[in-house]
């Protein structure tokens, strides 16, 4: 698909590679297309994984999933193997799992504490925050120029977090996590702010996968067109349980006039959100109330709406207890703030297969029974085993398939809306704010910041 | 008289026979009937993959039905809006090692292995791992009144879901 040849042979570093039109931005006719070798092609991921996720803030995790000095779990992130450490010198780490010795992954383990790690190959260990202690037989070095600093376990070039969510940069040279966030920051508030204790990961990673390429995920949780067709069956669910808000749920799918879900909205550097501030049809365990909460719990969440009403006033209270919404950080981290809050993040393996991980995000001051409550109206919905999340999975990965007609049949549309203001929840604006940032970041070879990419480049 | 022995060895091939029903009413999707098997307080459980023993009411399981949420899940796999099993997959279920841990009452404890195969639109996955079930003796056969599925897959990859009943 791409005119010159690259993966490292050849022409070496960008410049030189000209990649043929990929996304078509009309305006003026109102039209969006996106060519699906981007979803098919190998050698486009191959530049995908240089200029975007080796480009831009990757999410690594919670600060609450190591909260104690010597607390750390492995993941992977960007593709790489690393270990996430909360550090004796009280920082938060994010060390490269591989041994400066010969390569082995030094820590094996899903996640502990521990006061060190060592590699079992040949014995080197390191402690929480990277450096080499020791090394068996360390006299052998003596007289070389081989130092033992310069052999600590390498960090990302950048590691900064946002309201105790961390991020990762493999460019040096990429604006601070804040800057980068844009106006996504004040999305992120709504959930971090529900509680003054703070908010946590729960106990339970829900690891699963999908044979399709990212950014049909990326789509698909900022879409609002498919709630009605995909996710018929949670509707019908969830009326069944008397928990639906028949009243919210037409408000929410009005098409013209009505709130509709809010409304796509662009945030900037490739970040979107859905869902404005139209109360939501179904419970949520922060404060909105619906009778499959049962009685005693009205006045409790009537309380907690009051004080965040004091704390922020009345219209954030207003969002971040009875409106939903689904927030999209370019490129692969997903933050539903729904039936229950979920972190959501991928990884493209193939062009045709990514590894998911989700987390539910709840307050750390939570009482048992409420955190059960949440975790079951999270169950309803989300999750591989959910009664939605893999419907998702199942139209994604009929998208996948029928890109085998990409021949004769090339083009994605995702014009929908496109001169229609304000956007509805079923138009397409935030996913194309998506694809305009990949399709400037694809069309950049030079690691410039992010954000100070020229709007019109590419489009 | 029976032996002590003799009873144990009876009960586990109760326990059996019942345990291979299920399988063949689940392959069959048979599901309705699937659903008489329970209490009126019957539970379903699907652990993280992350952590095998834990406690739906702290811990983000794959899934946790209760009786009413049990009958809902059959209801719409028995409907036409379940587009991750339309068409049904095939599923095929190798259960052995059946063991009865203990008995209380007319309540029996019983472990099982499983691997169970989903074939569908062409790929083959399969899920191991072990059942946990807490069994009610009614009559000559049992109910279920807790199932437990505990996954040893490390992740549902390439799986990517569960879709049917495990
Ligand atoms: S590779 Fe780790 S000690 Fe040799
Ligand atoms: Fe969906």
């Amino acid at each position: 698909m791409l005119r010159n040849g690259h993966n490292g042979h050849g022409n070496g570093h960008g410049g030189h590679r000209e990649l043929p039109q990929l996304v078509i931005d009309d305006e003026a006719n109102g039209l969006f297309r996106v060519h699906r070798s981007a979803f098919t092609d190998p050698e486009i991921l191959d530049l995908e994984r240089e200029r975007i996720f080796d480009r831009c803030w990757i999410y690594v995790g919670h600060a609450s999933e190591v909260p104690k000095p010597g607390d750390f779990v492995t993941r992977r992130v960007a593709g790489r193997p690393v270990i996430f450490t909360h550090g004796h010198d009280h920082k938060l780490h994010v060390l490269l799992n591989a041994c400066t010795h010969r390569g082995a992954i030094v820590c094996r383990e899903r996640n502990g504490n521990t006061k060190g790690f060592q590699c079992y190959y040949h014995g080197w260990t390191f402690s929480p925050e990277g450096e080499l202690r020791g090394i068996p037989g360390e006299d052998a070095y003596e007289g070389t120029a081989f130092d033992k600093h310069e052999r600590r376990l390498p960090e990302p070039p950048r590691v900064e977090s946002y309201r105790d969510f961390v991020f990762a940069c493999f460019d040096p040279h990429v604006e601070s996590l804040r800057d980068y966030l844009a106006d996504a920051a004040q999305y992120i508030d709504y959930v971090a702010d529900q509680t003054e204790a703070g908010m946590e990961i729960v106990a339970g990673q829900q690891e699963y996968s999908m044979r399709a390429n990212y950014k049909l995920l990326v789509e698909n949780s900022i879409d609002g067109y498919h709630a009605r067709t995909t996710h018929q069956r949670y509707f019908e669910y969830i009326a069944e349980r008397g928990e639906l808000d028949l009243q919210a749920m037409a408000e929410m799918m009005k098409v013209k006039g009505g709130r509709g879900l809010g409304g796509g909205k662009s945030l900037g550097n490739g970040h979107a959100v859905i869902g404005g501030g139209a109360t939501s049809p179904w419970g949520r365990p922060i404060a909105r109330w619906v009778p499959a909460f049962g009685e005693e719990r009205k006045a409790l969440l009537a309380a907690k709406i009051e004080k965040l009403e004091k704390r922020f006033g009345k219209e954030k209270a207003h969002m971040m207890t009875q409106s939903s919404r689904n927030l999209h950080i370019f490129p692969n981290l997903i933050i539903n703030d729904i039936m229950a809050i979920t972190v959501r993040t991928f990884y493209p393996v193939a062009p045709d297969y990514i590894e998911i991980n989700a987390w539910a995000l709840a307050p750390k001051d939570e009482r048992p029974e409420d955190r059960a409550l949440r975790l079951d109206n999270f169950l309803t919905f989300l999750g591989p085993g959910g009664f939605a999340t893999p419907d998702d999975v199942e139209a994604l990965e009929a998208c996948q398939r029928g890109f085998k007609t990409i021949k004769e049949s090339p083009w994605s549309d995702i014009s929908r809306g496109m001169k229609r203001t304000p956007p509805q929840g079923d138009d397409e604006l935030q996913m194309r704010a998506f694809w305009r940032q990949w399709w400037r970041l694809m069309n950049s070879p030079e690691r410039i910041s992010v954000s100070a990419l020229p709007a019109g480049v590419g489009a | 008289m029976t032996s002590i022995a003799e009873n144990k060895q009876a009960l586990r091939l109760d326990v059996e026979e019942f345990l291979f029903q299920e399988a063949e009413v689940l392959a069959e999707w048979r599901l309705e009937e699937w659903l008489e098997l329970f209490t009126d307080t019957g539970s379903y459980y699907v652990p993280p993959t992350d952590i095998q023993e834990a406690d739906h009411r702290d811990t983000l399981f794959i899934i946790a039905d209760d009786k009413e949420r049990l009958k809902s899940r059959v209801k719409q796999l028995l409907g036409r809006f379940v587009h991750a099993e339309y068409p049904h997959s095939r599923t095929r279920r190798l259960i052995t090692n059946v063991r009865v841990r203990k008995v209380e009452g007319d309540t029996v404890w019983v472990t099982a292995n499983f691997v169970v195969y989903r074939i569908r639109l062409e790929l083959n996955d399969a899920y191991v791992g072990r059942y946990e079930y807490r069994l009610k003796r009614v009559g000559d056969t049992f109910k279920i009144d807790e199932r437990r599925a505990i996954l040893d897959l490390e992740a549902l990859r390439p799986h990517g879901k569960v879709s049917f009943i495990l």
